[in-house]
């Protein structure tokens, strides 16, 4: 089993779904990103995810675009990246890599995951291809036993689901809004049901994105998931109240109360 | 479809060789799946073929003229020079062919809206007519640089009903505005279509935007025989993301006799870095949904483009041209800004036409083939635009209109 599945399964084991928190490395700078993400873990999440900013973030809403580009102008690159998650990994939270799939494929994707296997990374998620986008990464994921985590979405066939979760290790990441990220006031309809439909094709646990940034919303959605994701809502709180990690770390306590409460 | 089936087609999954695929969120899967079982059904029914063929040709002014420039011939002193007035389309491109064909096929799949992405406003312009036409709603993306510095094409649009909305974030261009378009498009998917502009995108827009203008060159090709008795021995178009060059190409992939010119935009010359020649100057990569040649920091992050022609400035390339480049079968070459504006003059003075400067980039390679070609040669060119959205650019390129 994989650090981030044992994560989730210590979190199952303790009756409540687990925390998954998403910042980018470099923002606002790159030791500074790395401060922001240690806050998130010492605050109560489960599993981390590292942003690998990119110049073209399709399914990223306003407030991940922002914090993305100004990572970017900062100068941070993919061995930053690295830093990052070394620096993260080594508190013991598993920790993975968000990334849209061309600085992974330009970078070589087995030098990619060899280095991030070296840094401590779990494995990747990777929001624009799908397990049958024929890219290297399923084979050379499963040589160095990182994990894979594709999406499915409330739009995904019951077939397309199937082959999905199929294809992933460690968890499977439910976007649970047809929409880019973003918090949202309201949880979706949406989410439930495509949990459901996703359970019903694997074992492996189910987390869900969708613009959760209340502790509230949290308990909601942890009470049919494996796992809550909070992105957009973190990155608002540094942008809002830049090198504040006193509401960073009050927002994370927040959510892993809601976790608690979902059960 | 293409009926050729050939090796230059794509194979069931949008490969083109090593290049093409889909790269894109689970999320837009299911609405890419039913595009594509949508497509394959309408072109395999004579009825939406023929209703098709009825709109170009009532309502888009197509089949365009072949003509055949005998000044422009006589002053270059070398073979003789066809050109493809696709500047005389309605709305002034070959884009009119592409955003016809998709729109109709939108009202096929009864969904009421569409989005469209545009750099320099053609695009917009062609979906915004389209859509006029076919009374759907339409929203065009825009970078917030492009509506700036194209401002009488933002006002077409709203004349023909659609929504702007100018796009702020990364580099506020082209690439930026397909991003923005994409993201309308993964909230909006179960009752808007996107109406790509150009022949790149994921599967199936890249087969499915050349099938809609694969008629440029089925038309050139029969024209051509018709005028001299021949094929042609080189036929030349511009390439941004390709879907011109794609639509005059397809008819001639299996003439192995004819030299396939694709005509990128040089910029300030490839050697600046300041340029939109992505195949002369990129490399593979994934960009917008598929693999292909990109404008690419060793990080993979974009690299902006650089062009004077808004056409031309995109960072990517249709994926059926990175392979018809790496197989051989096309060549793609660089023109600078300097040759560009140089041919549009010279078409200008010569014949009396002023085209798009993208179309003066093919001009301008299609001179020098040519010069090399000697008298007894027959060159093709796709005057794919006219120059009207340009007249801005000249006057300061030129200093016209008593200097200002």
């Amino acid at each position: 089993m994989s650090g981030t599945a044992m994560a989730f399964e210590k979190a199952r084991a303790d009756g409540r779904a687990a925390l998954v928190g998403y910042l980018p490395a470099g923002f606002p700078d790159v030791d500074g990103g790395i401060d922001a993400l240690k806050v998130l873990v010492d605050s109560g999440c489960d599993v981390i995810e590292v942003g690998l900013p990119y110049s073209d973030p399709v399914m990223d809403g306003p407030t991940i675009q922002a914090a993305a580009q100004r990572a970017l102008e900062g100068g941070v690159r993919i061995r930053d990246v690295f830093r990052t998650v070394e620096a993260v990994a080594a508190t013991g939270t598993p920790t993975v890599v968000m990334t849209y799939w061309n600085p992974v494929e330009r970078y070589g994707v087995t030098r990619f995951a060899t280095d991030l296997a070296s840094a401590g990374g779990a494995g990747l998620i990777t929001p624009d291809i799908t397990p049958d986008s024929r890219t290297e990464w399923p084979v050379v994921a499963d040589q160095l036993d990182l994990d894979k985590v594709f999406l499915v979405a409330p739009s995904s066939t019951d077939a397309r689901i199937a082959m999905t979760t199929a294809a992933c290790r460690g968890f499977v990441y439910a976007t649970a809004v047809m929409g880019v990220t973003g918090t949202r006031a309201t949880t979706s309809e949406l989410a439930a049901p495509l949990v459901e439909r996703t359970k019903a094709t694997t074992d492996l646990p189910v987390a869900v994105g969708l613009g959760v940034s209340t502790g509230d919303q949290a308990a909601e959605v942890a009470s049919y998931a494996d796992g809550v994701i909070v992105g957009s809502a973190f990155v608002r709180t540094l942008l809002d109240a830049p090198g504040d990690l006193h509401a960073l770390a009050a927002l994370t306590a927040d959510l892993a109360d809601g976790v608690r409460r979902g059960r | 479809m293409s009926e050729l089936g050939s090796t230059w087609d794509a194979d069931d999954q949008g490969w083109f060789g090593d290049f093409g695929g889909r790269f894109m969120p689970e999320a837009l899967v299911a609405a890419l799946d039913e595009l594509t079982v949508a497509w394959q059904e309408a072109m395999a029914d004579p009825v939406f073929v023929a209703e098709f063929d009825t709109i170009l040709r009532e309502y888009a002014g197509v089949p365009s003229l072949l003509y055949d420039a005998t000044r422009l011939t006589e002053h270059v002193g070398g073979a003789r020079i066809l050109l493809k007035r696709e500047d005389l389309n309605h709305t002034g491109a070959h884009k009119i062919r592409n955003v016809l064909g998709q729109a109709l096929l939108t009202k096929r799949m009864g969904k009421t809206r569409v989005i469209a992405e545009t750099g320099a406003g053609q695009h917009g312009v062609a979906s915004a007519t389209a859509a006029a036409y076919f009374g759907l709603d339409c929203t065009v993306y825009m970078g917030s640089v492009d509506t700036k510095r194209q401002a009488l094409n933002v006002a077409r649009m709203e004349l023909l009903g659609a929504k702007v909305v100018p796009v702020d974030s990364g580099s506020a261009t082209l690439k930026d505005a397909i991003n923005e378009a994409l993201r309308d498009w993964v909230a909006s998917v179960g009752h808007t279509a996107y109406l790509f502009g150009t022949a790149a995108g994921p599967h199936p827009f890249p087969s499915m935007v050349r099938d809609f203008t694969r008629g440029i060159g089925d038309e050139a090709r029969a024209q051509c025989l018709e005028l001299t008795g021949r094929l042609p021995d080189a036929i030349a178009a511009c390439v941004g993301g390709g879907s011109n060059a794609i639509g005059l190409f397809t008819a001639f992939l299996d003439d192995a006799d004819v030299r396939i010119l694709g005509y990128e935009a040089g910029g300030d010359g490839v050697e600046t870095g300041r340029h939109a020649a992505t195949i002369a100057g990129g490399d593979s990569g994934v960009l917008h949904g598929a693999r292909t040649f990109v404008l690419q920091d060793e990080d993979g992050q974009t690299i902006e483009s650089h062009s004077i022609s808004a056409g031309l400035d995109y960072p990517g390339v249709g994926p059926q041209h990175a392979h018809l480049a790496k197989s051989g079968r096309a060549e793609y070459l660089p023109i600078t800004d300097r040759r560009a504006m140089d041919a549009l003059a010279l078409l200008a003075r010569t014949e009396g036409i002023i085209c798009a400067v993208e179309s003066a980039h093919a001009l301008a390679g299609a001179v020098d083939v040519a010069r090399d070609l000697g008298p007894s040669g027959l060159v093709l060119v796709n005057l794919s635009g006219r120059g009207d959205k340009d007249m801005e650019t000249a006057i300061d390129w030129f200093g016209l209109g008593g200097g200002r």
